[in-house]
Order: structure tokens, then C-alpha cells, then sequence
């Protein structure tokens, strides 16, 4: 015979198997979360500011182009100033996108970044970007929002373009604005300043 | 260690047994295995009755092109039913069920390991299902976001029912957990003296394998409807792209239970294939050895391609290469063991009783759906099977004569031992033969529909599908109707037959044969000694 | 076209082997790029490499089968095992494997050329139909299911294209690396036309890309593939592929629509009019959730017959459409739909069903709504 385990010991382990096996469904969060940077699954890019400096690489152009979408329900009218930069590695660009609350109460937005190709997503480095906190206008509002990036010179050389889209989701419901005197002017609550 | 059971002495095993209570309350308050093996083999029967109306409703939709029957949003709720009621009530029930039934009878065990236990997860699945199709007559519907519950269809656009679903799963969930790990508990620490791990029936190793995978699956899937729970309930955004979720997470999740469960949908029908094939050959078993392992195998790769599932929402070239390898490689393992039962086949004695004629259609239709298998997991292939009506057949040549037909094959096989009676040989081939022709009918034709671009889950379709569905329909009807035939079978055996003797198939092997039919209310109080002839494989 | 309306009267008379458009289509088509005939070669590879294997496995079963039954009174052997031939099967499938995983990746590698496009459109999936925009060219707009109503209830008899056709095409030319940059605003969808072996899902908050170089002109027809909701059956595709010459006209073309488009804001309008274009629009854009009859589907989309905003102020009833109702089903239109098509469906909403508001909203009226929120 083989040994084995008493039946109490064993129900005990396999029950901990058994919370083990929750965990770890809960811990695939993270674990995607790291395997997705690590190999660019999703096209997700960091949530918050690159620090680092690079040296312009001259000798190699890439297009970036900018798209933004509204997700269901969202009625701002939102939009990248251009559709299109060419930019070298290395060097740093800014594009405005322009944000206006057509309704007669204030709002809450977040902008979720996506890079395509998504293998491109961990060259690609935004120095300042309205996507790392929530955007709040008031009725009638209208902004005009900066996001600065670099792309890295390592950019693998089969890479001739990139895509940074946002989707614009409405997250009053979840984040009422603070009642506060409507603002004029440009952005804001960017974390570097 | 005196008792060795023998055929005929039926007062000797009644001696010390208790007979079961009386009324109702044997059922509610049983912890006899036959007893709550019975519960869920009929109450996966009833599931699979429930089942195939709400596919029935479908084929009716489908039969012409148009809107006829139902509309799109109820047509929704029917798939989405369909898919969660067959998998989790129909199919899974009825293993645990044979499970049940025949794992003490097979390793010469009393009872199950857990019997109390054994009761209370049994008890939780009407309770689960109850609510589960109770949510189709509230307000806003049922589940309409497909068995698989994508986010966000499932979370931020779903029904108010959704939390009901999420009960349900959970209730299931827990019910599948604690049989499977009384099952472990039975197999590893009650068997007879003499039946080591590799002299047990197969079907016992396939549901440790099974049960294993269950334990190690049934709780991520608990897991991630519980984060849907969270995500429609308390603010949190595992799925949800506006808070810095990703909808594709949930896939990744998902399918990380969603495939190992194919393998427990089919594992045990794997092994009860294993028992019925040498039995009617009257040959041993061909590669006993490599089953076992190849059975593991397939149970380990389950685990590392889940991804396969999801090669359209965007995997780099590595990923998608990953796992089409993985996923490729499964046919090895899966390929041994068809090879086995052919060989096992091969020169020996064979007779085609209802049992075999159901376990050589499983072997014959299960390859088919295995190279439609195959043909899926070439990624760049995939790109145009994925989604539509291809992947229905395939799954369905797996599933329908894969585990339906292995349940059928099983429940002939051991009828006799369950109700003492020769089941209506006759009646059981014509409801093979309808049920073959039926499945066929049905299925073959959505692989052509699939290849010729037809999405699975629409209610309606272009003119150029319309033939081979009104075809697949007229299947579908036939199989159908054909289950009411087995209702009958099992029914009129209950009831009455030729007395079955305690081994009715002469080339049987195995401990269960050497009780009488039916077997007494209790069992191998003292552990038998194993037959000479089990003593090998 | 002779469908009956009765699915037993057709089951009677076995309709399908009496019907002229019987489309016994078994296989995939090789398609229209050359990608899509890499996949369909590799289908097919794999395809025979099964049928193969299949009729060597299934021929020895049946030998079996015919030949060792107990009725021709054979006596079972007791063989059990056999190593050799056992480690056989094992290594004979791997090596077929290797085999078949060979075309696959040059195929996969093939489908993930990086390299440059020369048109790119961002494809956006709604619950449930298909906005296309052509990056960089000022051009964009919605595609929804042209198929009457009455075809599926089947009221009327059903076209060829039956449900695979659009009121506007995505337009592409020819012999041009086109590449798709493909979202969604809500749930997930999947955009798939097979003729270019081209499928892709499509995901809210996320961009996914695929591409397509087609070689000839045609029209080529797909579905959403993955499941939506309600109408995920109602949501085809339709890939339009012109001549580069006829494409470059299409696009001006396309260009001058939009100025056309104003000059119709600028007409003076009818309420007639207005009802009878604002029918169309309804039916195209609305009655997949508001329902024909405007009767809704409670409680996710409500009745707009006798509807408190429909009924009420008109001004209500054109911000609602225009903006949205947040946190619903109900999406802003005010970007979807012309100055002339919003006028017009809320007129129509306003004067159907009973709803006898008698008045009418004017193109003019919306333009001075987009007006004011422009400033």
C-alpha cells in the first residue's frame, strides 16, 4: 500500500488548496498586470509620468497618430488637435486634445490610454498626461489638455508607426465632481506641474 | 477480510445492512451513496431535459431565416441558458453522480469517504438551479451575455438578474468543490486492501484527475464572478476599462477555469469508455498504463492554453505561437488514447449491446470533434473559425458524443446493477440509432455553415445558411424527441425486466460486479478481497 | 425568393431541395487577399492531414468491427500492451505536429507584418453597428443595417443580402496596405469580414490593429463575431474595395457630402417632409431598441410612444437625443447623426404613434444647439 494521508488531514489540505485556488485567481490580477507590461499585451501604458531623458535619435522618423473616442454614454465633444505627428526617438512632443461639456451639469471624465501596435506600448512614454487623474468640467466648459511623450529609442525598428488612442469615459456617477465655481482656463491637475 | 462477496448470496449482504428510511425524508436526509447517486444522475437528467428545451427553442428560431418564435433578446437567455444548464447541470451531475454510484462499488468501499457532506452538496444544486431559472421570469430576463459571461456584457451592461447568477454559480461552485474532494478523499483512503492506485478501474482515475482539476479550477471561477460581484456592486474595476481595468482580463481568468472544465466534462466519460469497451471486446483494456498517463497529461496541458480561446482580442506573436503549440500538443495524449480503445478492440470478441454501441460512437465521433480540435488550435485557421458556427460543432461533436454519449453508454452499462433489471435491449438500440442519427444530423452541418461565415449566438441569418440550419434543426428536433425514449427505457427498467444477474455482461471485470443486482442498500461493510482475476489490471 | 411564412408549411414541403438559391456552401472561400489564401491553403492542409489520419483510424476500427464480432466466432486475444508500438503512436502524431505547426507560423508571421500602411481607418463598434474614419481625411460616419424590418419579420420577401447589408460601405482601395485600428464604445464586438480573413475584436478602452491589401474590387460581407447583446446578429459589415482612381473620387465625393449636408440644414422644411425623412432615420437608427412601433422594451429601453420627454418641451426632447441620457443605453446623437436626420427623427418621434405634438423641430433648431455649445 501507499502511504497516505488520514482523511481529516487530508480534506484539510485540499480545502486549502481550495482557498489557494481563490487566491490565486485574484492574484492573476497582478500577475497580468506584470505579464502584459512585460510583454505588451494590451497596449496599456504606465499610469504614471516617465522621469527619464533621452537623446534625440536623428536619424529615424516614426508617425504617431491620435485618435479619441467617446465611450457609451459620454457626450463630450473631444479631440486631439491634430491627427498626426512625426516624431523622432528620443525627442519629446507634445499634442493637445481638446475636451467641452455641451451638458447643463458638471462631469467627471477619465481618459484611458491604448497603444497600438500593443508590442510598441513599452516604448512609448508620457512625461505629462490628462489620463493620470479624472478631468472635471463644468456646464459649458471647455479645455484644452496636454499629454507630452517620448518614444523610446529603442523602439524595435520594424515599427514605423504608433497609435495612442483614448476613450473617454464618463465616471460621474462614481466620482461626482466637487461643487466648486466653474474654472476657466486650461489643464490642470497634471502631477509633474 | 472473510467476505468475499459472491453472486447469489443476496441474504448475507442484507445480514447487517440497514434498509433506507421511508418517504421523503430518505431522499432529503440521505447519506448513502447509491441513494445521492440517484439524486443527481436524475436530477442531471431532469437538467438535461431543461437543457434541451431552451436548445430545442433555438433550433425552432433557427429552422428559418427571419424572426419567427422569439426575439432577439429572449433568444439570448435561451443560449446563455442552454450552454449553463448542460454544463453545470446536466453533465457535471451526472459524474458526480456515476461518481457516486460506482466509485465504492469499484475500489470495494462502503460508502463515500464524506457521506454528510456528500448530501448537503448535492441538495445545494436544486437550489442553485432554482435560482439560476428562476431569473428568467424577472423583469429585465435572465443571463443573455453567453455561458462564458464576457465583461462588459456581464457586468456593466447586464440584466439585474446578474447577481442571481453570480449566486448561482457560486452555489454551484461549492456543490462541485466538496464532491470532488470526496471524491479524492474516497479514492486515495478507502480502497480494499490489495486495490492499489494502479489496479483501479480507470474511471476512478479519471475522477481523481477530475476531481483535482475541479478543486484547482472551481475556485478561480468562484473567483472571478466574485470580481464581477465587486465590479457591479462595490466600485471596483478588475473589468472595467473607465477605472483601469481590462475587459480582457476577465477572459484570461475565465478560460483559465473554462478549459480544464472541458476536460472535466470529458475526462470521466474517458474512463467509463475504458470499463465498457474491454467489457464488450472481452479483452483487457489496451495500455492501462499510458491511460493513466495520458490522462494526467491532458489534465497538466489543460492548465497552459487557455489563450486559445481568445486568439482574436489581440495576443502578440509570441503569445499566439505559445499557445497554438500547447494547445497542438494536446492531440498526442489524446491521441494514445483513442489508439488504445482501437487496440483494444482489435481481435477481441465483440458484441454491440446498447453500452458498446453508445462507447464506439463516443470514440468515433470524439476524434471527429478532436480534429475540428485541431484545426482550431492553428492559430491563423482560428481567425476564421473563431466565433462562428464551426467552433459550435466542434464543441458539440466533443460534448454531445463525448460526454452524453459516454453518460449513455454508462447508464446501460450499470442499469442492471442500479435497478436489479435488464433494460429493453431493443428499445435501447433504437434510442442509440435515433440519437446517433439525430447528433450527426444536427451537428455535421454547422461545420459547413461555420466555414461558410455564419457567427454563432444570432438569431437570424443570411439566406445562404438557411438549408443546412432547417437540416441541423430537423436533427436537433429528432435528437430531442429521442431522450424521452430513454426517460422510457430507464423508467420500464425500474420497473420491471428480466432479473439482471450479479455480472450481466460476461466480459465484465471489476469489484461492482461482484454484488448482487441490484446492488443491496449497503456494500463491502467489510472490505473484500480483491478476485484473482483483478489482480492485475 | 419564395420563403414561406410558415417554418411547417416549408418543413412539409422540404423546401430547401426545392428552392433554385439553395447554397450548399461546405468550405471556407479562399477569399481576396493573400492572406486570406494562406489561410484558406493551411485550412485545407490540415484539413486532409485529418481526413488522413481519420480514415486510417476509422478503417481499423471497422476491420475490427466487421471482422472480430463474436458472431464469426472469434476468440479474444489477450495482448494488453506493447511498448513499441505504443511509443510509435506517441512519436508519429509529434512529428505530425511539427509538420502542420510549420505553415501555420509562416502564415501567423505573414498576418503580423508590421510594415507601413498607406490607409488607415479607425473602426468603432456601438451596440449595434460599425463607425468607420478614415485618419487623417476629415471623413467618417456611421454603417448600420440597411435590411428592412419587414424582411425580418418576415413580412416581406428577403434579399440576397439579407442581413449583410449596410446604408454605407466601408469604402478601401485596391492593391493598398489598409489598416484598421479597431475599439469599441461599449461592449465588446469583433469585426470580421472572412473574404479577408480579417477578425478582430473589438474592445472598450483598448485599440487593437489588423490590416488588409485587397486585389480586386469588390463587395465583400461580414458579421460581428462576438456577442454584443440584443441585436449582436444585426450588426454586419460591408467592405467596399474600388479601384484607387474610384476611390480617390468616392472620397471627394464623400467630402462634398458634407457641405451638401449643410445646404440641406439650410432649406426651410416641412413637417411632412421632416416625418417622412425622419421615418427612415427612425427606423435605421432607433427602433433596434425604441421598437417599430415605438412601444421600447422595458425596463432598458423605454416606450417613446406617450413618453413624458417625447410628449414634453421640444427642447428636452432634442437635448436628450442630441446629448444622451448618461448611464443608459441611450447614446448621444448630436455627433451621429446630420443636423436634417436629427430634425427629422425628432419630429417624426413626435408626431408618430399618437404622439400628436403637432410641431416640428427644424435643422435649423439643432444647428443653433450645436452652435451654442461651440462657443
Amino acid at each position: 500500500m501507499e502511504r497516505t494521508l488520514s482523511t481529516p488531514r487530508l480534506i484539510r489540505r485540499l480545502l486549502l488548496a481550495v482557498v489557494a485556488m481563490f487566491g490565486f485567481g485574484f492574484a492573476l490580477v497582478p500577475i497580468y498586470d506584470v505579464m502584459c507590461k512585460a510583454l505588451g499585451i494590451n497596449g496599456k501604458t504606465a499610469g504614471s509620468a516617465y522621469e527619464g531623458r533621452q537623446q534625440v535619435d536623428e536619424t529615424r522618423q516614426v508617425r504617431v497618430q491620435f485618435l479619441a473616442t467617446n465611450a457609451a454614454g459620454m457626450s463630450w465633444d473631444f479631440h486631439p488637435k491634430a491627427d498626426q505627428l512625426e516624431v523622432r526617438p528620443g525627442a519629446s512632443n507634445e499634442m493637445l486634445f481638446v475636451a467641452y461639456n455641451p451638458t447643463d451639469r458638471p462631469m467627471t471624465a477619465q481618459a484611458i490610454p491604448s497603444v497600438a501596435p500593443a508590442e510598441a506600448a513599452a516604448y512609448f512614454h508620457k512625461t505629462e498626461c490628462f489620463c493620470f487623474s479624472q478631468q472635471v468640467l463644468q456646464p459649458g466648459e471647455r479645455i484644452e489638455m496636454p499629454v507630452r511623450f517620448i518614444v523610446d529609442r529603442e523602439l524595435p525598428g520594424d515599427v514605423f508607426h504608433l497609435t495612442l488612442a483614448y476613450t473617454l469615459f464618463d465616471v460621474t456617477a462614481r466620482h461626482p465632481p466637487v461643487a466648486q465655481a466653474p474654472r476657466t482656463g486650461a489643464t490642470k491637475e497634471n502631477p509633474n506641474g | 477480510m472473510s467476505a468475499v462477496i459472491e453472486p447469489g448470496h443476496t441474504e448475507a449482504a442484507h445480514d447487517h445492512a440497514h434498509g433506507p428510511a421511508r418517504g421523503l425524508s430518505r431522499w432529503l436526509l440521505t447519506t448513502n451513496h447509491k441513494d445521492i447517486g440517484t439524486l443527481y444522475l436524475w436530477f442531471s437528467f431532469c437538467m438535461f431535459l431543461l437543457g434541451g428545451s431552451m436548445a430545442m427553442v433555438i433550433r425552432a428560431e433557427l429552422f428559418q431565416p427571419g424572426l419567427q418564435i422569439v426575439e432577439p433578446a429572449f433568444f439570448n437567455q435561451m443560449t446563455t441558458m442552454h450552454g449553463l444548464v448542460m454544463v453545470f447541470g446536466a453533465v457535471m451531475p451526472a459524474f458526480v453522480g456515476l461518481a457516486n454510484w460506482m466509485i465504492p462499488l469499484m475500489i470495494g468501499a462502503p460508502d463515500m469517504a464524506l457521506p454528510r457532506m456528500n448530501n448537503f452538496s448535492f441538495w445545494l444544486l436544486p437550489a442553485a438551479f432554482g435560482l439560476l431559472v428562476s431569473t428568467l421570469f424577472t423583469a429585465g430576463g435572465g443571463p443573455n451575455f453567453g455561458w462564458t459571461f464576457y465583461a462588459p456584457l456581464s457586468t456593466t451592461y447586464a440584466p439585474e438578474s446578474v447577481t442571481y447568477f453570480i449566486f448561482a454559480i457560486h452555489l454551484m461552485g461549492i456543490s462541485s468543490i466538496m464532491g470532488a474532494i470526496n471524491v479524492v478523499a474516497t479514492v486515495l483512503n478507502l480502497r480494499a486492501p490489495g486495490m492499489t492506485l494502479m489496479k483501479m478501474p480507470l474511471f476512478c482515475w479519471t475522477w481523481l484527475i477530475t476531481a483535482f482539476l475541479l478543486i484547482a479550477v472551481m475556485p478561480v471561477l468562484a473567483g472571478v464572478v466574485t470580481m464581477m460581484l465587486m465590479d457591479i456592486h462595490f466600485g471596483t474595476s478588475f473589468f472595467n476599462a473607465a477605472g483601469g481595468g481590462d475587459p480582457v482580463l476577465f477572459q484570461h481568468v475565465f478560460w483559465f477555469f473554462g478549459h480544464p472544465e472541458v476536460y472535466i466534462m470529458i475526462l470521466p466519460a474517458f474512463g467509463a469508455v475504458s470499463s465498457i469497451i474491454p467489457t464488450f471486446s472481452r479483452k483487457p483494456l489496451f495500455g492501462y498504463t499510458s491511460m493513466v498517463y495520458a490522462t494526467a497529461s491532458i489534465a497538466f496541458l489543460s492548465f497552459i492554453v487557455w489563450a486559445h480561446h481568445m486568439f482574436v482580442v489581440g495576443v502578440p506573436l509570441v503569445g499566439e505561437l505559445f499557445f497554438m503549440y500547447a494547445t497542438m500538443l494536446i492531440a498526442v495524449p489524446t491521441g494514445v488514447k483513442v489508439f488504445n480503445w482501437v487496440s483494444t478492440m482489435w481481435q477481441g470478441s465483440l458484441t454491440f449491446e446498447t453500452p458498446m454501441l453508445f462507447a464506439v460512437a463516443f470514440v468515433i465521433l470524439f476524434t471527429i470533434g478532436g480534429f475540428s480540435g485541431l484545426m482550431l488550435a492553428i492559430a491563423p485557421a482560428d481567425f476564421q473559425y473563431h466565433d462562428t458556427y464551426f467552433v459550435v460543432a466542434h464543441f458539440h461533436y466533443v460534448l454531445v458524443p463525448g460526454a452524453i454519449f459516454g453518460i449513455f453508454a454508462s447508464a446501460y452499462y450499470w442499469l442492471p446493477k442500479w435497478t436489479g433489471h435488464m433494460y429493453d435491449e431493443t428499445l435501447g438500440r433504437l434510442h442509440f440509432w435515433l440519437s446517433f442519427v439525430g447528433m450527426n444530423v444536427a451537428f455535421f452541418p454547422m461545420h459547413f455553415v461555420g466555414l461558410a461565415g455564419m457567427p454563432r449566438r444570432i438569431p437570424d441569418y443570411n439566406l445562404q445558411f438557411a438549408d443546412f440550419n432547417m437540416v441541423s434543426s430537423i436533427g436537433a428536433f429528432t435528437f430531442g424527441a429521442t431522450q424521452l425514449l430513454f426517460l422510457f427505457i430507464v423508467i420500464k427498467c425500474i420497473r420491471g425486466g428480466r432479473p439482471a444477474p450479479a455480472k450481466p455482461w460476461d466480459g465484465a471485470h471489476g469489484l461492482e460486479w461482484t454484488v448482487p443486482s441490484p446492488a443491496p442498500y449497503h456494500t463491502f461493510s467489510t472490505p473484500p478481497e480483491l478476485p484473482v482475476e483483478e489482480r492485475q489490471p | 425568393m419564395t420563403r414561406h411564412p410558415s417554418a411547417w408549411m416549408s418543413f412539409l414541403l422540404w423546401l430547401p431541395f426545392e428552392t433554385v438559391q439553395a447554397a450548399w456552401t461546405v468550405n471556407m472561400a479562399p477569399g481576396a487577399t493573400a492572406t486570406s489564401r494562406s489561410v484558406f491553403d493551411l485550412h485545407m492542409t490540415i484539413f486532409w492531414i485529418c481526413v488522413a489520419i481519420g480514415v486510417v483510424v476509422f478503417s481499423v476500427m471497422i476491420w475490427s468491427m466487421i471482422l472480430h464480432r463474436r458472431s464469426t466466432g472469434q476468440q479474444p486475444a489477450h495482448f494488453h500492451e506493447h511498448t513499441l508500438v505504443e511509443v510509435a503512436w506517441t512519436v508519429v502524431p509529434l512529428v505530425i505536429l511539427v509538420v502542420m505547426a510549420i505553415p501555420a507560423t509562416r502564415t501567423l508571421i505573414q498576418i503580423y507584418d508590421p510594415s507601413e500602411s498607406e490607409l488607415d481607418v479607425q473602426v468603432t463598434g456601438y451596440q449595434w453597428k460599425w463607425h468607420y474614419k478614415y485618419l487623417g481625411q476629415d471623413v467618417e460616419f456611421f454603417s448600420n443595417l440597411a435590411t428592412p424590418i419587414e424582411q425580418i419579420h418576415n413580412q416581406a420577401d428577403k434579399d440576397d443580402h439579407y442581413l449583410l447589408e449596410v446604408d454605407q460601405p466601408l469604402v478601401v482601395p485596391v492593391g493598398t496596405k489598409v489598416r484598421f485600428l479597431i475599439t469599441a464604445t461599449d461592449v465588446i464586438h469583433s469585426w470580421w469580414v472572412p473574404a479577408l480573413a480579417v477578425k478582430k475584436d473589438a474592445i472598450p478602452g483598448f485599440i487593437n490593429e489588423s490590416w488588409t491589401r485587397i486585389d480586386k474590387p469588390g463587395i465583400y460581407r461580414g458579421q460581428c463575431t462576438e456577442l454584443c447583446g440584443k441585436d449582436h446578429g444585426f450588426m454586419p459589415v460591408v467592405v467596399e474595395a474600388k479601384s484607387k482612381e474610384d476611390f480617390a473620387a468616392w472620397l471627394a465625393d464623400k467630402k462634398a457630402e458634407v457641405a451638401k449636408l449643410k445646404e440641406l440644414t439650410d432649406k426651410e422644411w416641412t413637417r411632412e417632409e421632416l416625418v417622412a425623412r425622419g421615418d427612415k432615420v427612425y427606423h435605421t437608427t432607433c427602433a433596434a431598441c425604441h421598437q417599430p412601433e415605438g412601444q421600447g422594451l422595458p425596463p432598458m429601453f423605454p416606450a417613446l410612444k406617450g413618453s413624458k420627454i417625447v410628449t414634453g418641451p421640444k427642447e428636452k426632447h432634442l437635448s436628450t437625443v442630441f446629448h444622451g441620457v448618461p448611464g443608459t443605453a441611450m447614446a448621444a446623437f448630436g455627433k451621429q447623426l446630420s443636423e436634417v436626420d436629427l430634425a427629422a427623427v425628432i419630429t417624426y418621434e413626435r408626431n408618430a404613434w399618437g404622439n400628436n405634438d403637432g410641431d416640428m423641430v427644424t435643422p435649423k433648431d439643432v444647428l443653433a444647439l450645436k452652435q451654442a455649445e461651440e462657443k
